[in-house]
């Protein structure tokens, strides 16, 4: 028998989600498959590519119910998004799935030349992303794709928090023009989101308001530092938590409003600590003059802890408990 | 268009290449000559598609995977009228699109190429694209034969024969030499026509100058039901005495004496092909 995976959220985090309100929802892996059938079952020209990946991607269903819209390439993802690629050049909206860890380090050619710089409208899936496969070790993990992607022109990059996020990212990429990628894991999320919050690629979602400390988190990292910022407020402190969704384009405004009105800005990523948000966040205060306290959470640039995805956050300080402390010596 | 009139064509279009090739000051001299007999009946005599279908949705599909051949598709591709032959000037020039790989920019390019290893995977995508659709159109790329160790090839060979794309071709130019020098002593490939029969494909062997054995072997596919693997014999450098069979003139770009001399060598060539019209 397995050991049950250690849950992502201590029981005092699960005390302040239940504090601020926060509703368990599914797997954004699982909202994403859902919300991808729905739309090909409204359009045809919708087609899944997958390298053995539909049972990980959650597309069995899919591909039960709408067999003619996928296509399987074994395992194989170099042929995967080259395949994507010249179905998209040919008028089909495709959709290539595929862990993320292969997908952007095996594919990276492919993602750069027939996706990107031939501008054909294709998107690109990397599911299971970060350190969601734990315990498989480095090889399943994908915590450098934020990095090389941001460095290839011509793509949308969007790490959605939440399922409201993760339906908006797949229905914004399915009427993209230009390629998207979007990453996410396969862990239960809770919902940050208000009914009435609008989704807009490029655009950062600001979860709560606050002076003191600045989270600015990405994908499913963010719900961590809305836990942190909660309990924060139960020692006098008021952080504002923004949602950046979207890696690229990057709002700056948001990030500059931020360095501009708060104490210190802390930045979550799934990611290694190189060449992803908080560097990116970085840059962004650098070049405009902006100096303020400020701090990379994420993975640093070691040989990764070995662990389940819930280890290798706490391990690493991407928790609630982890965040506060990583505010409070800001503040200090 | 004749045999004939195809071959005088190909005396023409290896001038311009080899013009252009010094304009720009780079250029792939080999492989374009070996390729550009291919490139001449797939454009003349083969795909369907023109200046005024290129927006077709029911146009075929040509990608050239070996993109360093560039400057022999930009040769046939303005002869076509696909953009003006003066642009043929601009080539590798600052801020000019014409660069020195395949790219959508310019008209009558479907994908952006230059990496190899690339071309029979996007093709693929686009055979099923077809065979969803049930549309007529038909796929065509053109692989170098040392381009084919790259493992992707192979990746796509499986899949093009698991979907039993009959609509797509791959043609081989079997020039047998690489930019390091003999494919054999470099990463030997042979035998290629039993590799891909073995992958499921239908194989078809030619010369590649031969118009005649050309045409006929792009103008149906080898098996019903099967992705066709054309293996185009071919001479890099063909044309050129002094650049035939020699692996430097992979990326060689002639002096002002050798293009004189290989512009002189194509004009005798052409000349005699008008004396036996």
């Amino acid at each position: 028998m397995s050991a049950p995976a250690p849950s992502m959220f201590t029981p005092a985090a699960k005390a302040m989600a239940e504090k601020l309100g926060l509703k368990m929802g599914r797997a954004n892996l699982e909202e994403f498959a859902a919300t991808l059938e729905e739309l090909a079952k409204a359009n045809s020209n919708i087609i899944a590519v997958t390298s053995d990946s539909r049972g990980s991607g959650k597309l069995a269903p899919f591909g039960k119910n709408l067999p003619k819209q996928l296509v399987e390439v074994g395992i194989a993802e170099q042929n995967l998004v080259g395949i994507t690629a010249g179905l998209a050049a040919c008028g089909k909206k495709s959709f290539g799935v595929s862990p993320g860890c292969f997908l952007t380090a095996r594919s990276l050619e492919q993602i750069k030349n027939d996706i990107c710089y031939s501008d054909v409208p294709a998107v690109l899936i990397g599911i299971s992303s970060g350190t969601s496969y734990g315990a498989l070790g480095t090889t399943h993990h994908s915590l450098h794709d934020l990095a090389v992607l941001r460095a290839i022109n011509n793509l949308t990059i969007i790490v959605p928090a939440d399922n409201f996020e993760t339906r908006a990212a797949i229905r914004f990429a399915a009427k993209a023009t230009k390629p998207v990628f979007v990453r996410f894991g396969k862990a239960p999320m809770f919902n940050l989101h208000k009914p009435e919050t609008k989704f807009e690629a490029g655009k950062a979602i600001q979860l709560r308001d606050g002076n003191d400390v600045a989270f600015i988190a990405t994908g499913e990292t963010a719900v961590h530092a809305l836990l942190a910022a909660g309990q924060l407020e139960e020692r006098g402190l008021n952080c504002r938590v923004i949602s950046m969704h979207s890696i690229k384009p990057l709002e700056t405004e948001v990030i500059l409003k931020a360095g501009r009105e708060c104490k210190a800005i802390v930045t979550v990523e799934e990611h290694l600590v190189n060449g992803g948000l908080g560097e990116a966040c970085a840059s962004v205060l650098m070049q405009a003059g902006i100096s303020v306290p400020f701090k990379i959470v994420g993975i640093p640039d070691e040989e990764t802890v070995p662990g389940a995805q819930a280890d290798i956050f706490r391990h690493y300080g991407i928790s609630m408990e982890g965040l506060s402390e990583t505010a409070l010596k800001l503040l200090k | 268009m004749t045999d004939h009139d195809l071959q005088l064509k190909a005396c023409a279009l290896r001038r311009a290449m080899l013009r252009l090739i010094v304009n720009a000051g780079a250029g792939h001299t080999g492989g374009g000559l070996s390729c550009l007999d291919i490139l001449n009946v797939l454009y003349n005599r083969v795909l369907n598609v023109s200046p005024q279908t290129f927006t077709s949705p029911m146009r075929d599909r040509y990608v050239q995977s070996k993109g360093h051949s560039v400057e022999a598709l930009y040769a046939v591709l303005a002869d076509r009228g696909f953009f003006p032959e003066a642009d043929l000037k601009t080539i590798c020039h600052y801020q000019s699109h014409y660069v020195g790989h395949p790219t959508r920019h310019i008209p009558g390019v479907e994908m952006n190429t230059g990496a190899l290893g690339h071309g029979l995977p996007i093709c693929i995508g686009m055979a099923l694209a077809a065979k969803m659709d049930s549309a007529p159109y038909l796929v065509f790329t053109l692989l170098g034969d040392g381009e084919l160790a790259e493992g992707s090839n192979w990746e796509a060979a499986l899949a093009a024969s698991h979907y039993k794309l009959d609509n797509l071709t791959a043609i081989i130019d079997h020039n047998t030499l690489q930019i390091s020098g003999h494919t054999r002593d470099v990463m030997s490939n042979e035998p290629l026509d039993e590799k891909w029969r073995a992958f499921g494909w239908g194989v078809k062997i030619v010369n590649g100058h031969d118009y005649a054995a050309l045409t006929e072997a792009l103008s149906k596919p080898a098996e019903i039901g099967k992705p066709t693997c054309i293996i185009a014999n071919t001479t890099k450098g063909k044309g050129v005495s002094f650049m035939e069979n020699v692996a430097k003139w992979h990326h060689g770009v002639p002096s002002d004496a050798e293009l004189k001399q290989a512009l002189s060598e194509l004009d005798l060539a052409e000349a005699k092909l008008k004396e036996v019209a």
